[in-house]
């Protein structure tokens, strides 16, 4: 080997530098590479990555204004909305252009409704407007017409709401999110009778550390059972575990259900033995309890299966090391055995956190009124209110919420430190 | 042993089984004196580990008692048994530090924090690493992990220290280095030894006494030269050392001494060992380098053999050769310079006395 002095460029027998050789030899294998994936990476990027952006996209965007009412928003650019008055005549003509042109189009009305999630009323006053709006002399003036229309026109409050929401983009639905509005005095927090997402959110957060605190409870025993046993008993015992993995959600949840409620089988068999009286009968069932003992039950494989690898793999001569040097069983494991299964309970955690602060289907069936989580009010909007527009901020915060528990949780327990298997 | 504090162990008519079907152990007495170095050696799957696990708690015997000091310990939990612990694959604790690792026997015993960080610093220095004890056990080499084990196994002064194949990972210049280092670490602290190992030749080097186990039984308790010089079976013949063998039939037996006939006819005199009556059949042992080539002829045992195969070795020369129909029979030649060539094929005479030739029992 002849020594290579610093500077001297490496090269191949035929005079190419070596680097070029190297990245050309290597750039068959990574387009190979990169063939063998790109089936899921396309499907990823159009079945995850796309619809997330789109999502995003969504909770701010709000051009349906400026498309619906072109004229009228350019007009509106001159008008001073803490003026007190009610914008001139200039304006009611571009309204009356735009009308026309919606009324034939009928997009009035879904400018309508998405007005009425700022204030309520706007609906029914595009509806009325634009069965009137044949009706009026096309001569103008337009001012008194439209304010004999529908006596709204004549009210402030409306064209602040058409003004602060003819921009394309709006923070509204993220401020609606957090329980806020924009009134004329800037951002303000909603009545307290009509603040709901920001208590949803708290309770979702709790019922999820709950459902993680029980599963943690409930599998830490079991994936130490299922680590100690020998492999013959501890396959089947897996088998069960993975059993509900096996069911249909819908099954299983409709299961709790018979078992739980009040005329249920636990109930029953309560009164039976006298523990509770009829009268006295459980309510574990459409309530935060449901929500807990069913989402447990769901979650359970997700904290068992990280814990039962990093348990498998300590090896029992360090439980028995620690008590050869002295340790009694409950110091040997609290000292020994516990801190080296931590990184399972992390990603047990972690899994069993990040599914229950987004499941839907669980809370929807037997949560009741008081165990829904966000996801519940989320896909309430997006398939039944149609405010896609909030859907999509409630949807976007809870990913940002998700995300911000990564980070917390990487800084201090490190996602290195996580091993699934 | 000038200032032994080790403790007296004796296993009483100890038996194990695993599956109430085959004993892994099988009636095991042994008395290990206060301070002994003592070496169970023997192959894979004979019951050493299953022994030393009975004696440090984690194992019930199935029969029979073991004392320690002469108390009975079957119904002690090991935590209790103050038995130090060297474990094959070190059993380091991977989330502590190395001064936490040696730390954790002395907190468990409640002893006090500037008393522990004295005697961790004098267990560190003992093994050689003082500067060490901020590191995790991963940014350790093998060997100072070992030590680290070593250390951590002796830091609370136990009385006994039990280790389990503690070399098995190491490379063998390595292994030879920390033999030595455990061996001085013992004859300065005095402790009882009960080692494991199936390296042979760490059981010589190290041990006081070597108990030779196969199959769940001791075959043979002896110091290393008794074990070598007198093996009393066949299987510790063989085991320990090399071993020429050659069957046959006793054909007389003359007080400690009988005349074996061997396969071909040849009739041996050797040391009567093993062999209870005329008539038996035998095995005997020769090790490779008690045979002579030259000035045979006032050995008790002369035959001719030819020579297959010649493999020089620097120090010495090792001699395939065909002697009494076994082929693979060895001798070594010491290399003393000499003019005299040997050749393979030729047929030359070879010898040995009557002392080094065991009649052992018969291997079929
Ligand atoms: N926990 C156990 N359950 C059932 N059988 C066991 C168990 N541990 C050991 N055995 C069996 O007992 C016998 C002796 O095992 P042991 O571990 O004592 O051997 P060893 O002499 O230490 O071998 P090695 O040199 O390979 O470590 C073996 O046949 C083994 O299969
Ligand atoms: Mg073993």
């Amino acid at each position: 080997m002849s020594d290579t002095h610093a500077g001297e460029v490496l090269t191949t027998q035929d005079g190419k530098p070596l680097k070029v050789a190297l990245a050309k030899a290597l750039r068959r294998e990574k387009l190979r590479a990169l063939a063998l994936i790109a089936p899921l990476l396309i499907f990823v990027l159009l079945t995850f990555v796309a619809p997330i952006v789109d999502m995003l996209f969504r909770s701010v965007e709000n051009g349906i204004v400026e498309e619906t009412l072109p004229k009228t928003v350019v007009a509106l650019q001159e008008w001073d909305p803490t003026s007190g008055t009610v914008p001139d005549e200039a304006v009611f003509v571009a309204l009356y252009d735009d009308m026309a042109v919606a009324v034939e189009e009928k997009t009035h009305t879904r400018l309508g409704s998405r007005l009425n999630y700022e204030a309520s009323g706007i609906s029914s006053l595009f509806r009325k407007t634009g069965r009137g709006i044949k009706r009026m002399d096309e001569a103008g003036p337009f001012k008194e017409q439209f304010i004999d229309l529908d006596k709204d026109w004549g009210t402030v409050e409306t064209w602040q709401v058409l003004k602060r929401f003819s921009p394309r983009y709006t923070p509204g639905y993220f401020l609606n999110a957090f329980d806020a509005q924009q009134t004329a005095n800037g951002i303000e927090l909603k009545p307290e009778d009509e603040r709901i997402y920001m208590y949803l959110f708290g309770r979702t957060l709790f019922l999820s550390v709950a459902i993680t605190v029980s599963c943690l409870l409930l599998g830490y025993p079991i994936a130490y059972l299922l680590s100690a046993l020998p492999l013959r008993s501890s396959n089947l015992l897996m088998i069960l575990v993975l059993l509900p993995f096996w069911t249909s959600l819908l099954v299983r949840t409709s299961a709790w259900k018979v078992l739980l409620q009040q005329q249920g089988v636990i109930n029953d068999f309560l009164v039976w033995t006298g523990i509770i009286s009829d009268a006295g009968r459980l309510v574990m069932i459409n309530n935060q309890t449901g929500t807990i003992i069913a989402m447990t039950h769901i979650l359970l494989p997700f904290m068992i299966l990280p814990l039962y690898s990093v348990m498998k793999t300590i090896s029992p001569s360090y439980v028995r090391a620690a008590k050869s040097l002295g340790a009694n069983d409950w110091t040997a494991f609290w000292r020994v055995y516990f801190p080296q299964t931590i990184p399972g309970i992390g990603a047990g955690a972690v899994l069993v956190f990040i599914l229950s602060i987004g499941y839907y289907i669980t809370p929807e069936l037997v949560g009741g009124t008081s165990g829904i989580f966000i996801s519940n009010r989320i896909a309430y909007h997006i398939s039944s209110s149609l405010n896609w527009g909030l859907g999509a901020a409630l949807g976007t915060l809870l990913l940002v919420a998700v995300l911000v528990l990564f980070v917390v949780y990487d800084k201090i327990v490190g996602i290195d430190n996580v091993k699934l298997g | 042993m000038a200032n032994t504090r080790g403790a007296a162990v004796k296993y009483d008519s100890v038996q194990k089984s695993y599956d109430g079907e085959t004993l892994v152990v099988k009636n095991l007495n042994l008395d290990i004196p206060p301070g002994e170095f003592l070496t169970m050696l023997g192959p894979s799957g004979s019951g050493k580990t299953t022994c030393l696990m009975m004696l440090a708690g984690f194992e019930p015997a199935t029969h029979g008692e073991i004392y320690l000091n002469d108390r009975p310990i079957n119904n002690v939990p090991p935590h209790k048994r103050g038995i130090g612990m060297v474990f094959q694959n070190y059993a380091l604790f991977p989330h502590m530090t190395v001064a936490e690792n040696l730390a954790f026997p002395l907190q468990v015993r409640g002893v006090g924090k500037a008393e522990q960080q004295d005697k961790v610093k004098r267990a560190l220095e003992m093994v050689e690493l003082g500067a060490f004890g901020n590191r995790r056990p991963a940014q350790l080499s093998g060997g100072q992990q070992q030590r680290v084990a070593v250390a951590r196994a002796l830091v609370f002064d136990p009385e006994l220290v039990l280790m389990d194949e503690p070399l098995g990972a190491l490379d063998k210049q390595l292994r030879e280095q920390m033999q030595y280092e455990i061996k001085h670490i013992h004859e300065n602290l005095g402790v009882t030894v009960v080692y494991v190992t199936h390296d042979q030749t760490e059981a010589l080097t190290m041990s006081d006494r070597v108990a030779v186990f196969n199959d769940g039984v001791i075959q043979q308790l002896s110091t290393p030269d008794d074990l070598y010089e007198d093996p009393q079976n066949s299987f510790v013949a063989q085991f320990i050392g090399e071993n020429n063998k050659l069957n046959g039939k006793v054909v007389e037996i003359n007080g400690s001494e009988c005349l074996v006939e061997i396969d071909d006819g040849t009739k041996l005199k050797a040391d009567k060992v093993n062999v209870a009556a005329v008539g038996d059949r035998t095995t005997l042992s020769l090790r490779p380098e008690r045979v002579e080539f030259d000035t045979v002829d006032t050995m008790d045992n002369l035959v001719n053999g030819r020579i297959e195969e010649l493999i020089y070795l620097g120090d010495h020369i090792r001699v395939r050769m065909n002697v009494g129909g076994n082929d693979e029979f060895i001798v070594k030649v010491r290399n003393r310079g000499e003019k005299r060539k040997l050749a393979v094929g030729e047929t030359v005479r070879v010898g040995w006395a009557l002392n080094d030739c065991k009649a052992l029992d018969a291997v079929v």
